[in-house]
């Protein structure tokens, strides 16, 4: 494995992703993503000094909307999705 | 003090713009909706749902670029701006970070030392968050996600302001382009304007820039200059002690009339962005930048030099009138509806500006009908009612909307014209009133005052007093 992740960097990305591991689990996620590195790594090896850059994967520009409403009220079905609600919102832990 | 200090001040200013439906999805941007009503799985983050951008977006953004002299990215894109907080029900707002629809611009403000350009960095596109609202007696927090995805533009100015003066005026300018081209009614109490302020201080003469510090939570001209008035305050006081200030940002608490520290050190903001992969890159054309150019109205400047030429009112007039575009398009259909330019001016910056300011109305709450201030111009000229009569009759208008000529007619306002009425009743007050006759041909003038009040009261308010005091003149002499 030529990317080493070390403890600092995989306790930052855990406060990123707002995960608290234990130590095996830190040590197992240290190892992927040293792998993960490793295999993305390998797409450094092909030759694209002739390859103009893309910002995107099809060759699609300018998809657009009108500015029409074509939604209505469907609270009830999205509300379905919030594990609990009150007074038509969705319950959250106490945020400030 | 022995140093002298100067503030250096950029602005983050958000707008909402003034669209049908959100940025990405068909949902309504009505203002003021049942919790959640105006959802679907788009705005609230569902897995597989897909943005689609509101063309009206764009072409909104252009406009405001345009008009702030910045140059068009012609080819631009989305990107995700990552982190989790509850009101973001993606974990990503979708914004734009390295390309930006607008760059490069400059907005020219007015203040008393005279006009200085403030220059723009950048304009991009992106998506609001939901509302959370917290209830003081429940353990938790409640979301509603009406305002989710309902389009902003934020609009970043260089570090180029000194004084809360300068930054007034910039936000005025800002706010008075965008009202005139409809992109946004940019109300500051209602958040469709939002202002980040960003101060620094440094001794006057030097060249580097301070340690700055980023004030939220402004919803008011008021806030704003007491909140950069404090936290210069507060880093002048810093540097005075041997202290220096920390890269943070504050919230300002209006009440209080101070500011807190809102993100501490260990809170490091990483957004990690990268380009939205839902949303195809935009292209735009020469044709689209003419037919938004083609579109833009007159703007302030145009309009003061119009107004100047070809009405005759008041420079101050012009100046109060032009400064909100509201007042403007008021101002201008009531004139092409026949009454005269200085009397509907009057009536704006009168009785309008009066009313405004007793009931804390902003120039865009206004809501009667030019036609209907029209109306009332004319039959004030056309003596049918005298001034008093008019202002009662103008304040049901303001408030009510009412049709003056249905109004008059049904209260039974207008003025008495009847010359018999009038000898009649002029007759009967000078006869029940010989002291003030006296007083009168005595050579005391004001006199005639008390008996013109008489008289207007027999006859209900509802004569014209000028009509009344020749009428007892003639009868005196």
């Amino acid at each position: 494995m030529k990317n080493i992740i070390d403890d600092a960097t995989i306790e930052y990305v855990g406060i990123l992703a707002k995960l608290s591991l234990t130590e095996e689990e830190a040590e197992q996620a240290k190892t992927d993503m040293g792998k993960m590195l490793d295999y993305i790594d390998k797409l450094g090896e092909l030759d694209t000094s002739n390859v103009e850059p893309m910002s995107h994967a099809f060759k699609v520009q300018n998809v657009f909307r009108e500015d029409v409403v074509s939604n209505g009220d469907d609270r009830e079905n999205i509300l379905k999705n919030a594990p609990e609600e009150k007074d038509g919102m969705f319950v959250v832990p106490k945020t400030f | 003090m022995s140093k002298q200090y100067e503030m250096v001040i950029g602005l983050e200013v958000h707008v909402e713009l003034a669209t049908k439906t959100k940025i990405f999805c068909g949902c309504s941007t009505a203002f003021g909706g049942e919790p959640n009503t105006h959802t679907c799985p788009v705005c609230t983050g569902m897995p597989g749902s897909l943005p689609v951008l509101n063309k009206q977006v764009l072409e909104y953004a252009i406009a405001v670029g345009l008009a702030t002299n910045c140059e068009i990215t012609r080819n631009c894109k989305f990107d995700r701006k990552n982190y989790f907080y509850p009101d973001n029900p993606q974990n990503y707002q979708i914004s734009q970070l390295y390309l930006p629809i607008c760059r490069n611009g400059h907005v020219d403000i007015e203040t008393e030392n005279g006009i200085k350009s403030v220059r723009i960095h950048e304009i991009h596109m992106e998506e609001d968050a939901g509302k959370l609202i917290h209830d003081d007696w429940y353990d938790a927090s409640l979301v509603d996600y009406n305002r989710s995805g309902v389009p902003l533009i934020e609009i970043v100015s260089e570090p180029d302001m000194r004084s809360a003066e300068e930054v007034i005026a910039y936000l005025e300018t800002l706010r008075n382009t965008i009202q005139y081209l409809g992109a946004s009614d940019c109300k500051l109490n209602e958040g469709s304007m939002r202002a980040d302020v960003n101060l620094s201080v440094r001794e006057v003469g030097s060249e580097t820039f301070g340690t700055r510090t980023e004030m939220k939570n402004l919803n008011s001209f008021h806030s704003i200059m007491h909140a950069i008035k404090g936290e210069s305050e507060r880093q002048i006081d810093l540097l005075e002690s041997g202290e220096s200030v920390i890269q943070e940002t504050r919230r300002w608490d209006d009440t209080k009339e101070c500011s807190y520290a809102m993100r501490s050190k260990e809170d490091a903001q990483d957004y990690r962005y990268f380009p939205d992969p839902d949303l195809v890159p935009i292209s735009v054309s020469d044709e689209l930048i003419e037919s938004i150019l083609a579109k833009q109205p007159e703007m302030r400047l145009e309009k003061k030099k119009r107004y100047k030429e070809e009405f005759d009112i008041p420079e101050y007039d012009i100046n109060i009138i032009t400064n909100s575009k509201h007042l403007a398009d008021l101002f201008e259909e009531t004139v092409s509806l026949g009454a005269q330019p200085k009397k509907v001016s009057n009536w704006i910056m009168g009785e309008t500006l009066k009313l405004l300011k007793e009931k804390e109305m902003d120039p865009e709450d206004i809501s009667f009908s030019a036609s209907h201030l029209a109306d009332l111009i004319k039959m004030t000229d056309a003596k049918e009612i005298n001034s008093t009569v008019a202002k009662e009759v103008f304040e049901k208008i303001f408030f009510e909307d009412v049709d003056p000529k249905a109004y008059v007619e049904e209260k039974g306002l207008k003025t008495e014209n009847n010359e018999d009425l009038l000898l009649e009743v002029a007759k009967r007050v000078i006869e029940a009133n010989p002291q003030s006759v006296t007083d009168y041909k005595s050579g005391k003038e004001k006199a005639i005052g008390f008996l013109v009040g008489q008289s207007m009261r027999e006859l209900k308010g509802k004569a014209d007093p000028v009509a009344v005091t020749e009428m007892l003149k003639k009868l005196m002499s």
